[in-house]
């Protein structure tokens, strides 16, 4: 089944569309990884999936093509790629705002919604600092609150702007494990942006180069990412290479 | 043995310690007055009052008890409230620590509608209470219309707001030249006070104090989405525009209803909502309600304090200000440490 799908989708700020034309399927429980040069659009095809901003073309979440902001809140949770997160707000306050789109406008949450939070926060080994005020948080501890705060969301679809922002190379692997190991418990869908082309290739599924607002290249990773492609849409030079594991390696090379 | 969640809520104990902590003020203001009335004979009113027996006070002195000082401790109580809660609200929407009640317009406002009048119907002193109502909410609806057609951020509006309040403050000092010897009226009104209060003020002003802090303690968690900014706020379901709309709607209802009875009363609005997030968290459902008894207190304090250090009396914001940053100093750093 496909989760999300998107037919000639356009979308940007202001009337003035940055992304052209895009159309892509993602199915249950896949991982898109979204890539592309500084400014090609990535964040933009979040935002507008995640009803942040005006959108042409057809969006397609979970088979529903027009939502109600609370209906899309429901099916769709998001992290931006530099997220707000109050300092004073205790990890558990925090990952109860999750459980917003759930609640009547003025409801309090109820005990399920509290042991849902109880449940994320076990899972993502926040127990310990369930107490902590967001100001104290390391910043991969911060990036695991706002994945919770997600994942309170309780949604079939998971929009990562750039999860990995800020993360050293170890703490960002950890937070990618995570997320995979939550789609395939789960069968979550996640759709992410990631500058990190070498993470792009070992998690997602499917990736997606966007340059210059448009798809440039969609497909398995090593279809994609081709010294080519690379030199094309980014100016880079770099090779494509096989960890002694298989794995899909980006490396740059130096040009002279 | 149950885990005590670590959700940051209004715990029964709390509740009960604010509350008493309120009366407790309350009743210490209404038995020490200006009047020396000897606090054991107000005290026996109060019994009387209460049990129906026989008031050691004369009709006079009762009449001082429950014509010039219940009603003047209530209305300070209520203006503090309204205040403190405003302020938490406004710091909210707008995530800035220092936003007070009067970020958008409504002191200029209130001010020069009160001017206006001092200056233009120096008789009609009458008018300018409802005149300060109206200055107020003119000048945050002015600020609003004027963000709106800049933007939809809370960075457009604050601006809005500074621009209205500068322009509105430059006719109030305008309005004030033509009229010199009003000065004195003028800037009484303007460093606050309550000397002139009776029930009347207390009743023209509970009614819109008691909806708008009936509306923001129910709107306490969107208060609380919507700290996490805009994009969020939408991602979560919430319409930010719409909120925050309900949300300075009530706030500037009841700052105007508190500038109207009791002018320009200052840092009741800033301190009191920062020292209830040092003392029991920041979550808006906690910071509302525990700002409203919390502000109340603290004016009926300051209001305390106002009337009986000299032997005139001082300008209420004088005194909010002048006890109240000391003793913020003193909760910042004795919280040092928790505050990150």
């Amino acid at each position: 089944m496909t989760e999300l799908s998107l037919r000639a989708m356009s979308a940007g700020y202001r009337g003035r569309p940055v992304v052209h034309d895009v159309s892509v399927d993602v199915p249950s429980g896949g991982w898109l990884a979204i890539v592309g040069p500084n400014g090609a659009g990535k964040s933009t095809v979040l935002k507008a999936v995640a009803g942040l901003l005006p959108a042409t073309g057809t969006i397609r979440v979970g088979g529903h093509t027009s939502l109600s902001h609370k209906e899309r809140a429901r099916l769709v949770g998001y992290a931006p790629q530099d997220p707000v997160t109050p300092e004073g707000l205790t990890v558990t306050d925090y990952a109860l705002l999750g459980r917003t789109p759930h609640l009547g406008p003025l409801a309090r949450e109820s005990a399920a919604d509290l042991s849902i939070v109880d449940e994320v926060l076990a899972r993502l080994d926040l127990r310990a600092l369930a107490k902590r005020k967001l100001g104290t948080l390391s910043g991969g501890e911060r990036q695991r609150a706002v994945l919770a705060r997600v994942l309170a969301q309780r949604t079939g679809l998971l929009l990562l702007d750039e999860p990995t922002t800020g993360l050293d190379i170890g703490h960002a692997q950890a937070t990618l494990e995570l997320v995979d190991r939550l789609r395939g418990e789960d069968g979550t869908t996640v759709v992410s942006t990631l500058h990190d082309l070498t993470f792009a290739a070992q998690y997602a599924e499917t990736v997606l180069l966007l340059a210059g607002g448009t798809v440039a290249a969609v497909g398995a990773a090593e279809e994609v990412l081709t010294p080519e492609a690379l030199a094309e849409h980014y100016g880079a030079t770099a090779g494509i290479l096989r960890s002694p594991e298989g794995e899909l390696v980006v490396a740059p090379t130096r040009q002279n | 043995m149950t885990v005590r969640r670590p959700v940051t809520r209004l715990r029964p104990r709390t509740v009960l310690l604010a509350g008493l902590v309120l009366l407790a003020v309350i009743l210490v203001a209404v038995l020490v007055g200006a009047a020396d009335l000897g606090w054991q004979r107000v005290l026996g009113e109060l019994w009387a009052q209460l049990t129906g027996g026989r008031s050691p006070l004369s009709e006079r002195e009762a009449a001082i008890v429950w014509q010039l000082r219940v009603p003047r401790v209530l209305l300070a109580a209520l203006v503090g409230a309204a205040l403190a809660a405003a302020g938490a609200t406004f710091q909210g929407v707008f995530r800035n620590p220092l936003a007070d009640p009067y970020l958008l317009g409504s002191s200029a406002g209130a001010g020069m509608a009160a001017t206006l009048v001092v200056v233009l119907a120096p008789a009609a002193t009458g008018w300018v209470q409802p005149a300060a109502f109206a200055g107020a909410l003119g000048g945050v609806w002015l600020s609003w219309l004027l963000g709106r057609s800049a933007g939809s951020g809370t960075a457009t509006l604050l601006l809005a707001g500074v621009a209205v309040g500068a322009f509105l403050a430059a006719v109030q000092t305008f309005a004030q030249q033509l009229n010199t010897e009003t000065i004195r009226q003028v800037y009484t009104w303007m460093l606050g006070g309550l000397a002139v209060s009776g029930w009347h003020e207390v009743l023209t002003a509970l009614p819109y104090i008691a909806l708008a802090a009936v509306v923001l303690c129910v709107s306490a968690r969107l208060l609380d989405v919507l700290t996490l900014g805009d994009a969020e706020a939408a991602s979560l379901g919430v319409r930010p525009g719409r909120v925050r709309m309900v949300l300075l709607a009530a706030a500037s209802l009841a700052t105007a209803a508190a500038v109207s009875v009791s002018g320009l009363i200052g840092f009741v609005g800033i301190v009191v909502p920062h020292l209830v997030r040092l003392l029991a968290g920041a979550s808006y459902r906690v910071v509302l309600p525990l700002s409203l008894a919390g502000g109340a207190a603290f004016l009926v304090v300051a209001d305390q304090v106002a009337r009986s250090v000299l032997p005139g009396e001082l300008p209420l914001g004088v005194v909010t200000a002048f006890t109240g940053a000391p003793f913020f100093v003193f909760v910042l750093r004795a919280s040092r440490g928790k505050v990150s």
